[in-house]
């Protein structure tokens, strides 16, 4: 546990004394290379606790996405650098290395973060100090109004989106849901999502538990869920919860009397308990690598993820680096730099298809619009591979009729 | 309510309960004996569940894992008392605590370094794959066999400290060791033993965790929180106290869970905070005891 030594505790007074000072020490040899500076982007992310093995796909996206663009001569000549910091998935540690990375490091924009509690706090310091923020977590709050700036992006999907896409492949008038949510913002915000839809379509609700986050039981969840007698089950969870919660509530026999579905099914998660307890189990997903079967993009970033990484394939979340960091630097090409408006102004003008068709960011609040796919983890002999996971249910074409609107999130329209 | 939901949530709350009292029992046990707290122990849970997970998938069965992976650790835990806290003995109770505490972040990082940070699958066995009807709803085969498998252990575990004359010597050591080496016992022996036993079980709970949990390098740090407030519960080196406070522990998360599912894991914190005001040695810990 790191002791105030090596993290230390900074207050916003005292960080803008010391580090405007030695800014300002800084300042004068910097102007006269200002055109041959590298581009730096810093990439918050928690490499460690229980989303590690996401965040390292994130990552190793990242940096592919910055790889590819500096093989070709970087941006306007000048060379990208990413900084990777760990969040530790904590809001604190996050708010703390991104004040770090603008005042240190002095990085020109800043990528990243998984949770949706820790992006926020991400998003609270950069657009502070006027920082391009492109968030690839999932959250619905970024892009209400009062978390909103004109230099805060989401590229990643919300809950809303995926939710509604799930439900409209599971749900039918009529049917009985019981919800398992985690009691934070992403589950909280899943939930919600959840119910929007099922009242939409006309289901039950018959109950929902919140489970503390991060829990390893689940089994003091499952014989009330069962006395439930739901159709449905969702569980609105992340990263080992999720593992974790679905084992336990298949080892419970809970699969033998309702279908499992996830706002988010997990490649990750899904390797790490087997093909067993997830088959039938059906979830939204931003990415999944069995999409090249259909989509040119989806092919291309495959190829360039395995020729980087040893014939690897990438995952949902990998993909997110990807496209995160992606977008950004197509903007920064079009605006020949670094000039935050200008960038800003060239996000909100992009047209990107980087992992999986057609995507742009929504003008009122720069939410990416993109396809939502529906997946079903398949049986063990249904697997044509180690690889072949999911089977594509849905892949709804991204639309604006998918997002809440404007005026709904408290934007001037 | 219904009488029967009360009952299978009684159910998990026992079978949770057991793997806290085969933890905790190491725990406690370690601290009676040799004074030691030993902050490696969630990690020793977690290399025991990679052991065990390793070892079936060599041998091709779950029972093989389950019978050699804590007599593996163990023998890995005797080597840690020997090369490392032996020498420690007779200093500050911190000198132990301090350098467990460094080996968990060595075993954890070792782990990732070996078998990566992901979770791995660790398929139940299929003898105890699905559920009992046991008449009133269905329970996991698996966690009744974990529920009986640590009643047996727990027994076993009771006659030799109490029937046979190892036990004798084992808990008149704990009580005084400088009359023990004065009739000619060799202590270190008896303390030797102590803290494999200690770690054996760290790592039985490990390979009993593994077909319930998704298998990982950070599987052990929640292990060891909960293993301090069951002993903490109980009294620090108090046997009977761990599987006390382990039981009170499972089934007050249990019903908790039923009521207020939010407030399941802050209630052994709760709990924990009520024991030390009313009674601050622990349910079963003698008063003034700093080993």
């Amino acid at each position: 546990m790191p002791k105030s030594g090596s993290t230390p505790r900074i207050t916003r007074r005292t960080a803008l004394a010391g580090l405007s000072a030695s800014a300002a020490l800084l300042a004068m040899p910097r102007i006269g290379r200002a055109a041959d500076e590298t581009i730096r982007i810093g990439f918050p992310t928690p490499l460690t606790g229980p989303f590690a093995a996401e965040a390292r796909d994130q990552v190793k996206c990242a940096e592919l996405a910055v790889k590819l663009v500096n093989d070709k001569g970087g941006i306007g000549g000048r060379k990208v650098e990413l900084l990777v910091r760990d969040d530790k998935l904590n809001a604190g540690e996050a708010a703390t290395r991104t004040l770090e990375l603008i005042e240190k490091d002095k990085v020109h924009a800043v990528v990243g973060a998984l949770s949706s509690a820790v992006q926020l706090a991400v998003n609270e310091v950069t657009r502070a100090r006027g920082v391009i923020y492109v968030s690839i977590s999932q959250s619905d709050t970024i892009n209400e109004a009062k978390d909103f700036s004109k230099y805060t992006f989401h590229e990643a999907l919300n809950p809303h989106m995926t939710t509604a896409a799930v439900a409209r492949q599971t749900l039918k008038k009529g049917m009985k849901v019981a919800h398992l949510a985690a009691d934070y913002a992403y589950g909280h915000e899943m939930l919600r999502g959840f119910k929007r839809a099922q009242a939409a379509i006309g289901a039950d609700n018959v109950g929902e538990i919140l489970h503390p986050f991060g829990a390893a039981d689940y089994s003091t969840f499952m014989p009330r869920l069962m006395s439930m007698r739901p159709d449905v089950l969702c569980i609105s969870n992340f990263g080992r919860d999720q593992a974790n919660a679905i084992k336990q509530a298949v080892d419970f026999g809970v699969k033998q009397q309702m279908k499992i579905v996830v706002p988010v099914i997990l490649h990750n998660q899904r390797l790490a308990v087997g093909p067993d307890v997830f088959e039938g189990v059906v979830g939204g997903a931003n990415y999944y690598w069995g999409l090249e079967a259909q989509s040119k993009s989806a092919a291309a970033f495959n190829a360039a993820f395995k020729a980087a990484n040893g014939g690897a394939i990438p995952t949902d979340y990998g993909a997110y680096g990807y496209s995160g960091v992606g977008s950004l630097l197509a903007a920064m090409q079009t605006a020949g730099g670094t000039d935050t408006d200008k960038v800003v102004d060239a996000l909100e003008k992009l047209q990107y298809d980087l992992t999986k068709g057609p995507q742009h960011y929504r003008k009122c609040d720069h939410q990416s619009v993109q396809s939502v796919l529906v997946l079903e983890s398949k049986k063990k002999s249904a697997m044509a591979g180690d690889n072949d996971l999911f089977a594509i249910l849905a892949n709804d074409a991204g639309s604006d009729d998918m997002l809440r609107s404007c005026s709904e999130l408290g934007h001037a329209t | 309510m219904d009488l029967s939901l009360i009952i299978m949530q009684l159910l998990s709350g026992i079978a949770l309960g057991a793997v806290l009292v085969i933890t905790a029992l190491g725990l406690t046990i370690v601290f009676g004996m040799l004074g030691v707290v030993n902050f490696a122990h969630g990690a020793l849970f977690m290399i025991g569940a990679y052991a065990g997970l390793y070892l079936a998938s060599l041998t091709g069965s779950f029972w093989w894992g389950l019978l050699l992976a804590p007599i593996l650790i163990g023998a890995f835990g005797m080597l840690i008392e020997f090369v490392l806290i032996r020498r420690l003995y007779g200093r500050s109770i911190d000198d132990p605590l301090l350098l467990t505490f460094g080996l968990s972040y060595v075993l954890v990082e070792g782990v990732r370094i070996v078998f990566g940070s992901d979770g791995i699958p660790f398929p139940t066995p299929p003898q105890l794959i699905g559920v009992l009807d046991l008449g009133i709803g269905f329970f996991p085969r698996y966690r009744l066999f974990v529920i009986a498998l640590v009643a047996v252990v727990l027994l076993a575990l009771w006659l030799a400290l109490e029937k046979t004359r190892i036990g004798l010597i084992v808990r008149a050591g704990a009580r005084d060791p400088t009359i023990m080496q004065v009739l000619g016992v060799d202590i270190g022996r008896v303390w030797l033993a102590i803290f494999g036993l200690g770690v054996g079980l760290a790592a039985l709970g490990g390979v009993l965790a593994g077909p319930m949990r998704s298998v990982n390098p950070e599987m052990g740090s929640l292990v060891l929180a909960e293993a301090f407030v069951v002993t903490v519960i109980g009294g620090l080196g108090s046997i009977v106290g761990a599987v006390v406070a382990g039981l009170m522990v499972g089934i007050s998360i249990s019903m908790v869970a039923l009521f207020a599912p939010e407030m399941a894991t802050i209630v052994m914190f709760a709990l924990m905070a009520v024991v030390l005001l009313i009674r601050p040695q622990g349910l079963f810990g003698v008063r003034g005891r700093t080993a």
